[in-house]
């Protein structure tokens, strides 16, 4: 597997002084072509930060991040990103949605007429592969959070992005849809052989989707440890009540427990119940 | 005991928090509401309470609207007022909106503009009259600058605001997919905030309205905000009624003028 997005000694600190916040420490991570990595970790890891420093929305304090080798510079093309949520344009229907990068230049930079014929051919393609046919004219206030996100991942599809960085996308879902949302996502992996990296809080979904997890520690941000899953390729639902699935959900878990510092909280629950029952007495 | 029961339902449905009223329960209430003021206003005026010269009463007014008409050109006030608000309230607009989408979209632009613009609208727009004939000189354009003056920096801020509310995702969507700054003006940030900023304009119109009578101080000769000043000289206060009202009845046309322009514009804001 070669690499395509290699990330050496990232650094982020957010402020100055002595409000700095190092939201990332000493990131490094080699992500390989085709590979689909998910991100989990307790609040304030600074996942969602390193997805948005690999699709340039932010820009890191050192360090770099290469994708085929070359230094990013901003956001790009080769790079789609997929947002939990508010990210579609409601005054446009659901077609004309994913057909925006259309009228961007840089979606249109050495076109030539036969690539704008097929491009249009795409976006009926991933309004199909999406199953989004009957729902092409309507306008996104009108569909189901399931179906606004299923319109999100064809548009970030649209101009063939090598990578596909993924923020909570499934987080605002209900359980049912986000099964639904699962499979759809891992064979649009497979057929697209898109490079998905994908933050998540949600561990079962974590280990489901991806090749590997990601763990992350927070203060300051960063890799904590690396899980690689063992499951086989083509997942099934059936797949998570193996025991080999809960084995590894209950590691990840109790790591992302440590890191996070969840016993301070269960001190300080304690001294509440005893404050409480003084007070009763 | 039945229909009483019904009727108890009924009205307690409909005072349900942000709950929801039949289309002619509304009208019901609606014209309740235009109409018991109405009434009232007309109950005062034939019970003899008040003198007829503090407060004539619907007739009156509607009778003097008529001999304003017919002789005297109620038309012509009308028209020049309508003319007046619009000329000050579009030279506002266009100047406005670009620079309140150039604040809410560049810092830089917000630092330099905004603090400067918060000092300006405290100011009084009537305070500004004496300078206004000095430098724009008392003719129709003096008027237009003092609706300007009352509207513009108002207005810059409610439409910088507009634009800061466009959601920061649907720009990051659009920076991921490759559009560069001025394909997210165009694109993005403009569309998005269009809905809010037909309603900032329509706000702002009813603004520029009140400054009819301000504007109509400065050496005006004819408009319905002049015709008010000079009834008051006059102690015609029926004539200062009809004025008024027709100004509120003029506001009102062009406020559902707005609404009418906003459902037709974003037909998506109306699907469910």
């Amino acid at each position: 597997m070669t690499t395509k997005i290699s990330i050496q000694a990232a650094h982020k600190t957010f402020g100055s002084g002595d409000k700095a916040i190092v939201a990332l420490q000493e990131v490094n991570l080699e992500i390989g072509s085709n590979e689909f990595v998910t991100f989990v970790g307790a609040s304030g890891c600074g996942k969602s930060t390193l997805l948005r420093c690999i699709g340039g929305l932010e820009s890191l304090s050192s360090g770099s991040i290469k994708v085929d080798g070359v230094d990013i510079n901003g956001p790009g093309v080769d790079r789609a990103m997929v947002f939990q949520h508010y990210s579609l344009y409601p005054w446009l229907t659901v077609t004309e949605n994913i057909k925006f990068s259309r009228n961007l230049r840089a979606g249109r930079e050495d076109l030539t007429s036969s690539d704008v014929e097929a491009a249009s051919g795409r976006a009926d393609a991933l309004i199909n592969l999406m199953g989004l046919n009957h729902v092409r004219d309507a306008y996104p206030n009108q569909l189901s959070g399931g179906m606004q996100q299923r319109v999100a991942i064809a548009r970030a599809l649209l101009s063939r992005p090598q990578i596909l960085l993924m923020d909570e996308p499934f987080g605002a879902l209900d359980a049912q849809t986000r099964e639904v949302m699962h499979d759809m996502i891992l064979h649009v992996s497979k057929l697209e052989k898109t490079t998905i990296v994908f933050v998540t809080h949600d561990v079962e979904e974590a280990i489901y989707l991806g090749q590997r997890v990601v763990v992350m520690a927070p203060r300051p941000g960063r890799v904590d440890s690396i899980y690689t899953v063992d499951l086989p390729a083509q997942r099934d639902q059936d797949m998570k009540l193996a025991p080999g699935f809960l084995q590894q959900k209950k590691a990840i878990l109790t790591r992302i427990r440590e890191t996070a510092g969840m016993r301070t909280d269960l001190e300080l629950l304690e001294r509440m119940t005893q404050q409480a029952a003084q007070h009763m007495q | 005991m039945m229909l009483h029961r019904k009727l108890m339902a009924g009205w307690n449905a409909i005072w349900v928090i942000r709950g929801n009223l039949s289309r002619r329960a509304y009208l019901l209430f609606a014209l309740s509401g235009l109409l018991l003021p109405l009434a009232a206003w007309w109950g005062i005026s034939v019970s003899g309470w008040m003198d007829k010269v503090f407060m004539p009463g619907p007739l009156d007014v509607l009778l003097r609207t008529y001999t304003w008409f017919k002789e005297d050109d109620l038309t012509g006030d009308i028209w020049i007022s309508t003319y007046r608000v619009l000329a000050g309230f579009t030279l506002s607009a266009v100047l406005a909106i670009p620079i309140g989408l150039m604040i809410g979209t560049y810092r830089p632009v917000q630092a330099m503009l905004e603090p400067l613009t918060d000092f300006i609208r405290y100011m009084p727009a009537v305070a500004f009259i004496p300078l206004v004939m000095l430098w724009v000189g008392i003719d129709e354009s003096s008027k237009i600058a003092i609706i300007f003056i009352g509207t513009f920096f108002q207005m810059i801020l409610m439409v910088a605001e507009d634009v800061r509310r466009v959601p920061i995702t649907q720009i990051e969507a659009a920076q991921t997919m490759g559009a560069n700054r001025g394909e997210i003006v165009k694109l993005v940030i403009v569309p998005s905030a269009k809905p809010a900023l037909l309603d900032t304009l329509r706000v702002t119109m009813g603004w520029a309205w009140t400054y009819l009578v301000v504007a109509e101080l400065v050496a005006a000769n004819s408009g319905l905000g002049y015709s008010i000043l000079r009834a008051q000289r006059f102690m015609q206060t029926d004539k200062i009624f009809a004025g008024i009202i027709l100004i509120g009845l003029i506001g009102l046309t062009i406020d559902q003028l707005f609404r009418w322009l906003h459902r037709r514009n974003f037909p998506w804001m109306y699907k469910k």
